[in-house]
């Protein structure tokens, strides 16, 4: 009974359910919605990755939105040319990544701290430029790589596979087309990818191997000392995390096939680690709340406006209704980042150890969490 | 039926199985209501609802953001005239119309607003909230053409009919047209030719010419036309160098201009971009330069009031085209100018008004139609004619959705009578002399039923 809570099974359990049943408690706060959904699950995807690097060995990279576009970039290369069938292309995507990043991981880990961060921001940034102009035949630029009616698909030649009667063929899953269902298929889609990815990212956590990038983490020094070659597991990490990053970029485009220089911007990069550090920094579930609530900000309050706070404070008179709007209104629309920013700066000065912090030190007040202490106590 | 559908591929472990197909069981009434509403209709039909959504997608951050703000003010107006308020505008104007100022289809009209951001993703993201979650019927924008092109892509496949707002590029009804987008701007080509002879006239036949060229489809296509159409005169195209969108600092791209030889500079940007590059050229002396025994010229083949604001004394005597100007004489442009000018205090930009006609064109398609079913919606607007915008007698041709119409060929006026009096019309393009063959830039409309 007391190791119930710490069991991968009751975990997997609980956490599929939640993430299954998204379209029912994401209704009241009005995110109920295939494209909003689907973000949700693939950013979380993107941070849990991201924090295997950056969680368990504390190595802030600047530059994961590289692998996302990356992987972006070589999904749509693969409905272009070889098949709609995104299975394809999201393993051609991911192994891309992954070699991408050991590329980049390999000469970025000769450095750390604030040298590693800075350049994997440098490779970032230089990947995005490319991207934006120079390979302009390879990325189309700015306007985006986009599907044709008229691209080769050479593998859905070979097979005789043709959808008929539409200008521009649907992306699918060995059949099933992926907006289907008005859409929810490719949130359901995206979302058991990412139980699929949480469930590796759990084993690793709980692996010897991602024991020995906390102990990086805590102290790289001593771990020298003790006569562990600590690279080979730096880089492993980077490049795990740089395959969920084209995993998820790869899932973007099975939904909506399109890839945007502007995925590979600093901005995108920065996106995920304030994701991570919001949710919590090392914890499983943070990265993903990050990544919620981030995603969800981001779409609700920046579309909120002058008429709606109206109707919103409806229920008080004209003056003080007046008075919220105004108060408010910085805060929303255009202002969102404001209010993230007010946010973030509140999670990071009251709760260090992100949402996830939050929620334990509640948990905690209820007794619940207090028992789960004793129980790591007994472990020991 | 879609649990089935939903648990093969995840028959490899078998408690997630459990789990996933516990949670689509508990989350199947959604579908069941979803798939109920689906089955026979068309998405977001408005059925018995008294209002009616409309999505107006623009940039309101980026380089663009002027246009999105103008855009959006044009937006507002024409909710304001369907709905019977304000003074109606050009609905009182346009010929033949079916607009009674009682919404469309005796639905009052209401709607809500996205920021494209100038980025495709953010701009599809805006999109697919305003028809996934606000129920939009109809989504219009733009201000860039990478952006219009990816939206109305999404549109196409969402089945929403998406009305082009400010989008220049001949891709956007050229090689990526689709059956459930529409444009009633100009485009690349339109302004190719309708600015070719005045060139001509203007600067003569020997000339040698180097281009800025805003790096994505618009600027890409915009180069293309204008080198076309100068080339034919006999110009000279000495180079055609590509700036990012939004660059800000364009002195590096201008230094080498002095020293190419050429003695004409256009600028194929706009927006900011152009706002600030051409203030650098001038900054730079360019139009003080003599070369090969020419005064020195700049052109920037699509102008703008709002442009022409921002360049302020930089902009006078330059040279351009423009789809529409606040400042012309017929009774459409004269009811819409008032009308706006008395919401916003001051004339609408050619952005504001091509947002305005689209959102009253879009209404009186749905009039014609007697339903908001799109794929009839969009049989009323393809080869639909009218007059009284504010454009002449313009067509929406149905082989590409593009619409047909006179182009004004500008000029950053010398001697304004207001701040808002920036640009004289040097002349009016008539319609025969722009128009192409629809299968010139290939393209596929694709089907009426998605």
């Amino acid at each position: 009974m007391k190791n119930l809570f710490k069991s991968n099974a009751v975990i997997m359990l609980v956490f599929s359910a939640v993430v299954l049943s998204a379209p029912i408690w994401a209704d009241p706060i009005g995110a109920n919605y295939p494209d909003l959904l689907q973000k949700f699950a693939i950013f979380g995807l993107f941070a849990v990755g991201y924090n295997i690097l950056f969680g368990l060995t504390g190595y802030l990279s600047f530059g994961h939105a590289a692998f996302l576009g990356v992987g972006s970039y070589a999904a749509v290369w693969s409905l272009k040319l070889l098949t709609m069938n995104v299975f394809l292309g999201i393993i051609l995507a991911t192994i891309i990544s992954g070699l991408f990043a050991l590329v980049i991981g390999f000469i970025s880990l000769r450095r750390s701290g604030i040298y590693f961060s800075i350049l994997t921001l440098a490779f970032a940034q230089m990947s995005y430029s490319l991207a934006y102009s120079v390979l302009t035949p390879i990325t189309n630029g700015e306007t985006g790589l986009q599907i044709a009616a008229d691209d080769p698909r050479f593998l859905d030649r070979l097979f005789g596979i043709t959808q008929e009667g539409v200008a521009i063929p649907s992306t699918h899953f060995f059949g099933f087309d992926i907006k289907s269902m008005d859409g929810y298929f490719g949130f359901y889609f995206a979302a058991v990818v990412l139980i699929i990815g949480f469930y590796i990212a759990l084993k690793i956590f709980r692996s010897p191997f991602g024991l020995k990038l906390k102990a990086i983490k805590s102290n790289q020094t001593r771990m020298t000392y003790t006569g562990f070659n600590t690279r080979p597991y730096l880089l492993s990490a980077f490049v795990i995390s740089g395959m969920y990053a084209g995993l998820a970029g790869s899932i973007m485009v099975a939904i909506d096939p399109l890839a945007g220089a502007e995925r590979m911007q600093w901005t995108a990069s920065g996106e995920v680690v304030l994701m991570t550090i919001l949710g919590g920094v090392g914890t499983l579930i943070g990265p993903m709340l990050g990544a919620a609530i981030i995603k969800y900000a981001e779409n609700i309050f920046s579309a909120l406006n002058n008429t709606e706070l109206t109707q919103m404070f409806n229920f008080a008179p004209e003056t003080i209704q007046n008075a919220l709007v105004f108060i408010v209104e910085p805060f929303v629309g255009k202002g969102w980042h404001l209010s993230l920013g007010a946010m973030f700066m509140l999670v990071v000065i009251f709760l260090p150890g992100g949402v996830m912090e939050g929620v334990e030190r509640i948990l905690r007040l209820f007794g619940i969490g207090k028992k789960k202490k004793v129980v790591e106590g007994d472990a020991k | 039926m879609k649990k089935n559908d939903q648990t093969p591929h995840l028959d490899r472990r078998g408690f997630m199985k459990k789990t996933a197909a516990a949670g689509v069981v508990a989350s199947s009434p959604m579908f069941f209501m979803k798939g109920a509403y689906a089955a026979k209709d068309f998405r977001n039909d408005p059925k018995d609802s008294k209002t009616v959504t409309l999505g107006f997608n623009v940039p309101q951050s980026g380089a663009y953001a002027d246009e999105g703000a103008d855009e959006l003010r044009a937006y507002k107006l024409a909710v304001k005239h369907l709905n019977g308020e304000g003074d109606g505008g050009m609905m009182k104007t346009m010929k033949p119309s079916m607009l009674k100022g009682n919404g469309i289809l005796g639905k009052k009209v209401v709607f809500s607003t996205g920021d494209t951001q100038t980025k495709s993703d953010a701009a599809r993201a805006s999109a697919k909230r305003m028809i996934e979650k606000d129920g939009a019927l109809m989504i219009s924008g733009g201000s860039s053409s990478g952006v219009a092109i990816a939206v109305q892509g999404l549109c196409q496949e969402m089945g929403t009919i998406f009305m082009a707002g400010l989008t220049h590029s001949n891709d956007t009804t050229g090689k990526d047209r689709r059956r459930y987008g529409f444009r009633h701007f100009f485009n690349t080509e339109m302004s190719g030719a309708s600015l070719g002879p005045v060139l001509e006239k203007e600067f003569g036949k020997e000339r040698s010419a180097y281009h800025l060229t805003a790096d994505y489809t618009w600027g890409w296509s915009q180069e293309g036309s204008i080198k076309k159409y100068t080339e034919a005169l006999g110009w000279e195209t000495k180079a055609a160098v590509k700036t990012p969108l939004g660059a800000g600092d364009f002195s590096q791209y201008i230094t080498p201009v002095l020293n190419s030889g050429a003695d004409v500079l256009v600028l194929n940007h706009y927006g900011k971009d152009m706002v600030n590059s051409l203030t650098q050229a001038v900054q730079f002396g360019l139009r003080d330069k003599n070369i090969n025994g020419k005064d020195f010229q700049i052109v920037v083949p699509l102008f703008s009031r709002l442009m022409a604001q921002g360049a302020g004394e930089n902009i006078k005597g330059i040279f351009g085209s423009t789809n529409w100007n606040w400042a012309l004489k017929d009774e459409g442009s004269q009811a819409f100018v008032k009308s706006f000018g008395a919401e916003y205090g001051n004339p609408p930009s050619q952005a504001a008004h091509t947002c305005y006609v689209q959102t009253l064109l879009y209404a009186n398609a749905c009039e014609m139609a007697g339903t908001f079913y799109p794929p009839e919606v969009i049989k009323a607007l393809e080869g639909f004619k009218f007059d009284g915008m504010g454009n002449g007698a313009t067509e929406y041709r149905a082989e590409d959705h593009q619409c047909f119409k006179d182009v004004l060929v500008v000029r950053g006026n010398q001697n304004p009578n207001s701040q808002f009096d920036l640009l004289e019309v040097v002349q009016e393009v008539p319609r025969a002399q722009v128009e192409y063959d629809s299968k010139e830039f290939g393209g596929e409309l694709g089907p009426y039923e998605v």
